[in-house]
């Protein structure tokens, strides 16, 4: 049966300390996030209101499977670093050598959309407040991005709350589909190829920034051999009730109709497939070079060998899961699934699909890699250059810039579905309709009483002889609806603890 | 196997309705081209100045 997509993203974040002769991303993500929480009166250090990362429920080394392969690499906490939650539920943190944003749970797209936009100005404002912090000639610079050029790669992660009845071989299956093909929208667009022995002659251009980087279909990774499907178990939630599905092959989006689409989407097949309502199994015949292949494929036309003899384009493979995701809304509804914007993200997943298919040139206001593309190429045939010269690469990086006066897809002109004004409210209140508003809310009303947080529990210390732990399990819950009345009329947290205990 | 009959149905419908849209999506794309020349006319002035060592010194240590 399916369960209310609960829902969110995590970016890490490319970073470039200018002006110094050696930098360290570690220290200069510190900085950075050090910077933004004292701009926004958070301040770092004991006895001051930061409220740090709780990691004693943190187990990233289980695996759905049950067990950990022999030479399987459990990502590691690194809990010495800078680790903060923020008033409007997110979580700002460094992590491997990156400055990473996670969204607060969302409960559709759109507000994914609007909370990721929110952590892009986060990310702008942590960028402005390191100039207090930096001698003159140094810069520190934020880049939403996912390589390096050189083989390095960092992600943007998605998670969506699955029930845990649901065979897992179903999701693998139906999710390897949709990854492999929905790259056609979701793609923020890269020069060159990384795939080692691959010559800068052999790509041009592709589709994404991550396709090279893939080099198993399942499995537990997420620094090396990384999954098409990761397999990490670590629901946050009730986990006999919830799986976490992390999803680790996506592009990190300046778009934000990519965005939309990419949770969007994955979000009603994964509600289908809980279910049970897919027609047939799309089964590849070599999911992992078909990654790359749909990737390097600019006319989206090239048939991707499939299991059972036959072959399909991914624009095939995307129309038929869109058919069935459509089919299923109609059948099902959409309280699952976001209510009323899971209908936007059908209309919109049709649209993009049809224009994909006719000129894809048309989406160069909501698809990055045609944004992209279609800027690159236009600066290439202006000045007579080949791919491989060097302006081209630096205009893919600068693209990703963070700073508005630089960023080269802040001047694209891409289509917007959050005004600023709603992602600034954002960046400091909570989604008003999963868990996030408690942890929020909390935090904005009694930051001096909360000792920690993590995803599913808070720790307060009220004055009494014992810490109190909190537990949020169920991440639908805790919401503005359950909440809000109780908020208003407890002033202490020792008065909420109180009255939640009742 | 109905299921699957409905959406080879409803999958090629979807496709065959491009052809109306597609004039009105080509005046776009004219639009775009343009938009493209006064975008190129102006970007040189926010490129990053030595292109060669930009690309060479963004390096970044793996991550997830």
């Amino acid at each position: 049966m399916a369960i209310p997509k609960t829902l969110g993203i995590e970016t890490e974040y490319g970073i470039s300390h200018r002006g110094v002769d050696e930098p360290n991303p570690i220290s200069a993500s510190s900085v950075l996030i050090s910077a933004y929480l004292s701009f926004s009166g958070q301040q770092v250090g004991t006895g001051s209101s930061t409220v740090n990362w709780d990691f004693i429920d943190e187990s990233p080394g289980m695996d759905v499977r049950g067990y950990a392969p022999t030479g399987a690499m459990a990502p590691e906490i690194e809990t010495h670093l800078v680790n903060a939650v923020l008033t409007n539920g997110a979580r700002y943190y460094v992590d491997h050598a990156h400055p990473e944003l996670s969204t607060p749970e969302c409960a559709d797209a759109l507000s994914v959309v609007r909370f990721d936009r929110a952590a892009e100005l986060i990310a702008q404002k942590s960028m402005e407040a390191t100039r207090e912090f930096l001698p003159p000639g140094e810069e520190i610079v934020l880049y939403k991005n996912n390589s390096d050029g050189k083989g390095n790669s960092y992600g943007c992660h998605e998670n969506y709350l699955v029930d845990r009845a649901t065979p897992f071989g179903q999701i693998v299956t139906h999710c390897t589909a949709h990854f492999v093909t929905r790259q056609i929208f979701t793609g923020a667009g890269k020069v060159g190829s990384e795939v080692a022995g691959a010559s800068a002659d052999d790509v041009s251009f592709q589709i994404t920034q991550r396709a090279d980087f893939f080099e198993e279909e399942v499995g537990l990774e997420t620094t090396l051999k990384r999954p098409i499907i990761n397999t990490r178990d670590e629901p946050h939630a009730d986990a006999r009730k919830y799986r976490r599905l992390h999803v680790i092959v996506g592009d990190a989006n300046p778009s934000q109709v990519a965005t939309f689409l990419k949770v969007g989407t994955t979000a009603i097949l994964l509600a289908l497939v809980e279910d049970q309502a897919l027609p047939r199994e799309i089964l590849f015949a070599a999911p992992v070079a078909a990654m790359r292949e749909v990737s390097t494929d600019l006319t989206l036309g090239q048939p991707l060998e499939m299991a059972d003899g036959t072959s399909a384009t991914a624009l095939d493979i995307q129309w038929e899961l869109y058919a069935a995701c459509r089919s299923y809304i109609e059948s099902h509804g959409t309280d699952n699934v976001g209510g009323d914007v899971a209908i936007d993200v059908l209309n919109r997943w049709e649209s993009v699909l049809g224009s994909l298919e006719s000129d894809p040139m048309v989406l160069a206001e909501q698809i990055d890699w045609v944004a992209k593309y279609r800027l690159l190429n236009g600066y290439r045939e202006r000045h007579g250059i080949g791919w491989n010269d060097p302006r081209l690469r630096a205009m893919d990086i600068q693209y990703h810039d963070m700073r508005p006066e630089k960023s080269l897809s802040a001047r694209v002109g891409l289509e917007t579905l959050v005004d600023d004004a709603q992602a600034r409210a954002a960046m400091s209140e909570p989604p008003d309709d999963t868990r996030a508003y408690f942890r929020g809310e909390c935090l904005r009303r009694y930051a001096s009483s909360v000792v920690a947080a993590n995803w599913d529990s808070m720790v307060f210390d009220v004055g009494s002889d014992v810490l109190r732990r909190v537990p949020m399990m169920e991440p639908m819950r805790g919401t503005r609806e359950h909440m809000g009345r109780l908020f208003d009329e407890c002033e202490t947290a020792a008065e909420l603890l109180r009255r939640l205990g009742k | 196997m109905a299921e699957r009959e409905h959406v080879q149905k409803s999958a090629p419908s979807k496709r065959d309705t491009k052809p109306v849209d597609a004039p009105a999506k080509s005046e776009r794309g004219e639009e775009i081209k343009s938009e493209l020349d006064d975008l190129l006319d102006e970007i040189d002035e926010v490129l990053e100045t030595n292109a060669e060592e930009f690309v060479k010194s963004y390096i970044q240590k793996g991550g997830q």
